[in-house]
């Protein structure tokens, strides 16, 4: 049987996508009023930190968040080797890198709220 | 009669202006820097929360800038076109097959859309937009 990475990368890059696509524009959003000004009431801090206190809350927060790293640093990946860029070992390396400093983070974070 | 091997010269930083479809694909891909931007901004903003009510009074203050406008502006464009053509491509992507026939690719597309438009009114709601 021919061993293979791809499977690890690809898995989370398409789990990602379909993330990003159904949730990221109405996250985008919900921001885009804090950013206007009318700050949605889901947005205040007593509402939010009540969601992410909650398992199923972090667990929603952190599936959103490191899923859709993941995705934008494998695209990004394509995206530099599109552009010219074909250093590939070390732009997979720094971005992969980076998602995962993100979604570390992103944990920490949580688990303090 | 010397070997000659065909070498097509494709210019590694220009090619994706010699077809529209390329363009195409080319602002698939871009939408991806923009959407990781604005994950760096969620992990930001978790921290901003996480370290208490002043913090997140302060992250929130902190979006009302025309910086912050314009960025989202394009956060959301490129998110919308990212969902648009990914809701799209699932019927090329995961075909379904019923009894002798595949379901018809638009039903696929279509029940993609659906469920996005749902699922986001839901978050819409319980955030408390309306």
């Amino acid at each position: 049987m021919a061993k293979s990475h791809k499977p690890v990368v690809w898995f989370p890059f398409a789990a990602g996508g379909t993330v990003i696509a159904f949730f990221i524009p109405v996250i985008v959003v919900l921001t885009f009023m804090a950013a206007l000004g009318h700050v949605p009431a889901g947005l205040s801090y007593e509402k939010l930190h009540a969601f992410a206190s909650c398992g199923l809350g972090k667990l929603a927060i952190f599936g959103v968040v490191a899923l859709s790293l993941w995705s934008s640093a494998h695209r990004l990946r394509c995206t530099c080797y599109d552009f010219g860029l074909r250093a590939d070992t070390l732009a997979a390396t720094v971005l992969y890198l980076a998602a995962i400093a993100g979604s570390v983070a992103a944990a920490a974070f949580l688990l303090r709220i | 009669m010397s070997r000659r091997p065909l070498i097509r010269e494709v210019p590694p930083t220009s090619w994706f202006f010699r077809h529209p479809r390329y363009l195409r694909y080319m602002a698939r891909e871009i939408t991806c820097i923009f959407v990781g931007a604005y994950c760096v901004l969620l992990v930001v903003a978790l921290q901003r929360l996480a370290a208490g009510p002043e913090a997140w009074a302060g992250f929130l203050q902190g979006l009302r800038s025309a910086d912050s406008i314009v960025f989202h502006l394009l956060a959301l464009a490129a998110a919308l076109y990212h969902a648009g053509t990914w809701f799209n491509a699932t019927q090329k992507a995961m075909p379904l097959q019923v009894g002798e026939n595949f379901v018809p690719g638009n039903v696929i597309s279509g029940a993609h859309y659906v469920v996005w438009v749902v699922l986001s009114l839901a978050i819409l709601f319980f955030a408390g937009v309306f």
